[in-house]
């Protein structure tokens, strides 16, 4: 049997850069190859790889695995799973690390299967068994109500890492690692999807995932309308506007709007939730924001069990007053 | 072209129960089924079942629904059958229970050999209480069907599908060769509600129950015997839960004093 051996990240590319949950997963397998006396190993697979692999070794890789081909322009899963399937064959890495992305929620699991082992989805802790070096995955599941922790005993042992629940180290341009590239066969018929169009949708101003300041609406906001006066207090924070899962399925914003288990995970500074009652799917999305500040009518809401400061109100009566007041201190 | 289609559905406790009462057993590691709320089908697979049913009726077919479990609630699982699906095989034994995503994709993925004719299969994108998300990519990867995961619309041209896949932001268009595996999300749209006819029509028919036997499976190739992982522990995290709720005569005033308080304390 072959032996497994260090830990792997897998790394993405967005807009010619390493995205930020590569970062935050080089730093968190930083930490268990360190734990485990392994080397870290990350692998970038795409069309044009540019700095990224330099910028892997910065952040934390011993060694960084490319896999460029014109190809591997877009991700499609026949075509990544078996780039990586060879990949993990040949090099045998004991843990695997996937961003809980698009990318990763689509090309972990079919992985695993494919290598006939099993991985954990939307991971928020890992850790080492000290005993037997086993790798622990804590994730949030009932839909944020408990968390579970799993083992494995197939190997890899994989999982994807929820965004923003790592941090990333400070890079260090002077580290040095090496990097290698695989040769990539690709047999174009064993391709059974095509991408027709990528269509993006996003919001105009500060992205939800990078905003300070998040102003949310739920349900209780009623229809299209409520969110514009919502979006003028964003205006104000100089924030970003968000949703919860409602308003997006009654249409009424965009779905890229939607702040929450199966929407965006955001850790603003401050997160202004407006009849928003806290279901935990949504307060999976917004739990790791530093102050969060309710408004709503039911003084019993879940919401209220999260919040640092809070209203009990209609938000119609409470928003304008609040808006009011906040755009004098901010002027001021 | 009239189109074979299996919807899997999973029998889950209601995700929409109030927080409060989620309770689970330590020594068990089990979650303590809220009492007087009733399970559901987990509401992606809801609109899994509503993503096939607007396949049927723009160019008809055949959906069938498959659920896995134990002492499933014919009420609940029947749900489907009511929206207007066909047929209800139900995967139901002791040996099925407490499975994880492996166990279970395979268990659905022989039932879907034995089921034989199929063109599109769809799963929602994760299961309302292990919010894994992967059965749907793993029973793809047994049959060996190619798969497109978190779907916002499904449309059938010329053999193939085309599908909205949400991605952080946006959409792609994907188009799929037949068969495949779909998994979809709440991005499609509500799941119609079940008409009286169609619950009338359910009520009449009588489900398919297939053992591990009826699969060709042996009892501990499925349920817990059959995980490829091992669940620690299952613990509910600690919440403080102190909120400071700012005051006034008037929710007017409330809103400017909140502004104020706000401004107090550095965080405006």
């Amino acid at each position: 049997m072959a032996e497994y051996k260090g830990v792997m990240v897998y790394g993405e590319i967005v807009e010619d850069r390493l995205s930020s949950i590569t970062t935050e997963l080089l730093g968190c397998g930083r930490r268990l190859a360190d734990e485990l006396k392994e080397e870290l190993l990350c692998i970038l697979v795409g069309d044009k790889l540019g700095e990224a692999p330099k910028k892997a070794i910065a952040f934390g890789a011993d060694k960084v695995y490319t896999a460029e081909d014109p190809m591997l322009k877009e991700y499609q899963t026949d075509s990544y799973v078996a780039v990586m399937e060879k990949a993990v064959k040949d090099i045998s890495p004991r843990i695997i690390l996937f961003g809980q992305t698009s990318v990763g929620r689509d090309l972990t699991p079919r992985l695993a299967f494919r290598l006939g082992t099993s991985s954990s989805m939307d991971c928020i802790e890992l850790s080492i068994d000290p005993g037997t070096k086993g790798l622990q995955q804590t994730k949030p599941v009932y839909g944020g109500n408990a968390r579970a922790t799993f083992t494995s005993e197939t190997f890899p042992q994989i999982a994807t890492v929820r965004q923003k629940a790592m941090s990333p180290l400070s890079p260090d341009e002077s580290k040095k690692g090496e990097i290698a590239s695989i040769k990539v066969e690709i047999d174009p018929s064993k391709i059974r999807t095509k991408v027709l169009d990528t269509v993006k949708e996003e919001v105009v101003g500060v992205k939800l995932e990078d905003a300070q300041v998040i102003v949310t609406g739920g349900r209780g906001i009623g229809g299209p309308d409520g969110f514009k006066q919502l979006e003028e207090l964003a205006k104000v924070l100089k924030g970003a506007l968000g949703a919860s899962r409602p308003p997006c399925d009654n249409k009424w914003v965009p779905d890229t709007m939607q702040v929450g288990l199966t929407g965006k995970i955001v850790t603003p500074e401050l997160y202004i939730a407006v009849g928003v009652s806290g279901a935990s799917q949504h307060l999976a999305g917004c739990s790791g924001a530093k102050n969060i500040v309710a408004i709503n009518k039911d003084p019993e809401a879940n919401i209220f069990k999260e919040a640092r400061f809070g209203v009990v109100g209609d938000w119609k009566q409470v928003l304008p007053a609040f808006t009011e007041k906040v755009k004098e201190l901010v002027a001021g | 072209m009239p189109l074979n289609m299996i919807v899997c559905c999973k029998q889950v406790l209601d995700p929409e129960a109030p927080p409060a009462s989620f309770k689970i057993d330590p020594a068990a590691n089990k979650v303590i089924p809220p009492p007087g709320v009733p399970p559901v089908i987990s509401p992606f697979d809801e609109q899994a079942v509503e993503a096939a049913l607007r396949i049927k009726d723009q160019q008809g077919g055949k959906i069938t629904i498959l659920s896995l479990g134990n002492n499933l609630l014919r009420d609940v699982v029947k749900k489907p059958l009511s929206m207007g699906a066909d047929e209800l095989i139900l995967l139901e034994d002791a040996a099925f229970e407490g499975g994880d995503s492996w166990s279970i994709a395979y268990a659905l993925a022989t039932a879907i050999k034995k089921i034989g004719e199929y063109d599109l299969i769809f799963c929602g994108r994760q299961a309302a209480d292990w919010d894994a998300g992967q059965v749907g990519s793993g029973i793809a990867e047994i049959l060996g069907i190619p798969s497109v995961t978190v779907a916002k619309k499904v449309e059938i041209a010329d053999g193939k599908a085309k599908v909205e896949r949400v991605i952080t932001d946006g959409y792609q268009v994907i188009e799929v060769t037949l068969p495949a595996l779909i998994t979809v999300s709440n991005e499609l749209g509500e799941a119609r509600y079940a008409t009286l006819k169609g619950i009338m029509a359910a009520a009449k028919k009588q489900p398919t129950v297939w053992k591990p036997a009826d699969i060709g499976l042996e009892p501990a190739q499925v349920g817990a015997t059959g995980r490829r992982t091992k669940l620690l522990k299952l613990f509910q995290p600690v919440k403080e839960g102190k909120c400071e709720i700012v005051a006034a005569d008037t929710p007017a005033e409330a809103g400017t004093k909140l502004a104020a308080r706000l401004r107090e304390v550095k965080i405006i």
